[in-house]
């Protein structure tokens, strides 16, 4: 079983370091949000069970576009700033910000997978798509949960993913800032898909989700 | 000394309140986080009459941008009355009264938000008095502690607050609206209960040495029994079958 904490409550006293949503208050490891613990090596933290997206280089995140500058465009990345996309990252080298209409690649609400370039709280993240299987996401509907239950969604090597895609015929294209783009040609399959992600959402890192899950996509728990 | 003149019994001889709890009982507390869908954390609170909900944003970009902090994140706190909250409407305009909680809510919130980990960033609490029932300031607060903590914004600890009064030369727990138009002293306490420090503490009327000692003991024990039910609430919310 998992062990649960609140902020302000005593995670252990004994000589560990501080992680991620842990502070060290004298000789106690305090939490600071609420969440599951996680010991790994000599490190103590807390898997945040809701809140926003604290963006780190390399992530891959799913962003949606809310403004425009004449230079980049503006990402809503679930995080407390705001995501720039540059243009010469869509346009190439060549980019005039005369003659090239940002619009025309990128329109408000688009959806994009992107990766954090750089990221250190005194500016806002600069995302890139200059990788494979990044870019403007054509088809596919916003799923939003919270950034710490992405693994549960992921799953152990990938097979809750597996899992969901495989029984809805979805794609799923899933971000560490907790948002997905869900795809499927069939109504019912998006359905069940976001259903089963809705799912998750609710139960990660309870015992049985993978059943929660499979009765959600319709399998019948079995 | 202080309160308005009265015919009602505000402590019998058996020492019951005028209604009927004893001297170190609160009214009746039910929290209820994650109520609100399009805010990032909420909180719904009934201490009592009074019925509050509060919703968190943030931490998100600060508009106007001049109140951006790049050394540290911004709190925004707005207590507000809905017309319909009070017996006599009340105009929906903030009021001396609205602005001053808002701004003591705040400063009891803040030694426990970590805003320093989001700079140039706001986080912003609204809190919605839907009924009010004298001691809506603790209530609000304990709403707005459980709304942060929904929201997954860091903090320190959690706040509880209580209030505490003297009713009749006797100190008692959580005093109600009547307690407070007639009583003689009103005390709100806030306190972050694993840390035992107190970040509200405010007083209306006047109290001997030994008063002020039991009021604020008083105010600290009904914060306890607050913190409580604030736990239970996040756990209700974010532990449905996980852990402990």
């Amino acid at each position: 079983m998992p062990r649960t904490v609140m902020p302000g409550d005593t995670i252990t006293r004994e000589a560990r370091r501080a992680g991620d949503n842990v502070l060290l208050d004298g000789d106690t490891l305090v939490s600071t949000a609420v969440g599951i613990v996680n010991v790994s090596d000599d490190t103590v933290s807390v898997i945040p069970l809701s809140g926003k997206y604290m963006p780190r280089a390399d992530d891959l995140v799913v962003g949606m576009v809310i403004s425009h500058t004449s230079q980049a465009w503006e990402l809503d990345i679930n995080a407390p700033y705001v995501g720039f996309l540059l243009a010469t990252d869509v346009f190439g080298r060549d980019f005039a910000s005369h003659a090239d209409e940002l619009t025309s690649k990128l329109a408000l609400g688009d959806l994009v997978a992107a990766r954090v370039a750089n990221f250190d709280r005194t500016r806002d993240p600069l995302i890139t798509i200059d990788d494979r299987d990044l870019g403007k996401i054509d088809s596919g509907e916003l799923v939003k949960m919270a950034p710490g239950k992405v693994s549960s969604l992921i799953g152990r090597q990938g097979s809750m993913i597996q899992a969901i895609e495989t029984a809805t015929d979805a794609a799923v294209t899933i971000g560490q800032n907790g948002w997905a783009a869900v795809s499927c040609e069939s109504a019912d399959g998006l359905l069940r898909a976001k259903r089963a992600i809705g799912v998750i959402d609710q139960w990660a890192y309870s015992p049985g989700l993978m059943d929660r899950v499979k009765s959600a996509l319709g399998h019948g728990g079995g | 000394m202080g309160g308005r003149e009265t015919d009602m019994v505000l402590l019998d001889a058996n020492g019951i309140r005028c209604d009927g709890r004893r001297v170190d009982e609160p009214r009746r507390i039910m929290i209820r986080a994650g109520v609100l869908h399009n805010a990032n954390g909420s909180a719904y609170i009934e201490f009592g009459d009074n019925k509050i909900v509060a919703g968190v944003f943030g931490p998100r970009d600060v508009h106007p941008k001049h109140q951006s902090n790049a050394e540290t994140g911004i709190l925004r706190v707005r207590y507000h009355m809905q017309p319909y909250s009070v017996t006599e409407r009340k105009r929906p305009a903030p009021s001396r009264r609205e602005i001053e909680i808002s701004k003591v809510i705040k400063e009891a919130l803040l030694p426990a938000v970590m805003l320093e980990r989001f700079p140039r960033t706001a986080v912003d609490v609204f809190v919605e008095i839907l009924q009010a029932d004298g001691g809506s300031r603790c209530a609000a607060l304990d709403a707005a502690a459980v709304a942060l903590a929904d929201a997954g914004i860091p903090m320190r600890d959690m706040v509880s607050a209580c209030a505490a009064g003297k009713v009749a030369d006797t100190i008692v727990l959580d005093i109600n609206n009547e307690e407070d138009q007639a009583g003689q002293a009103d005390m709100p306490v806030a306190i972050m209960p694993n840390s035992g420090q107190v970040t509200l503490l405010q007083l209306d009327g006047v109290l001997t040495r030994d008063e002020y000692r039991k009021c604020i003991e008083t105010g600290i024990a009904g914060c306890r029994l607050v913190y409580d039910i604030q736990k239970r609430a996040l756990a209700e919310r974010h532990f449905k079958g996980a852990g402990q």
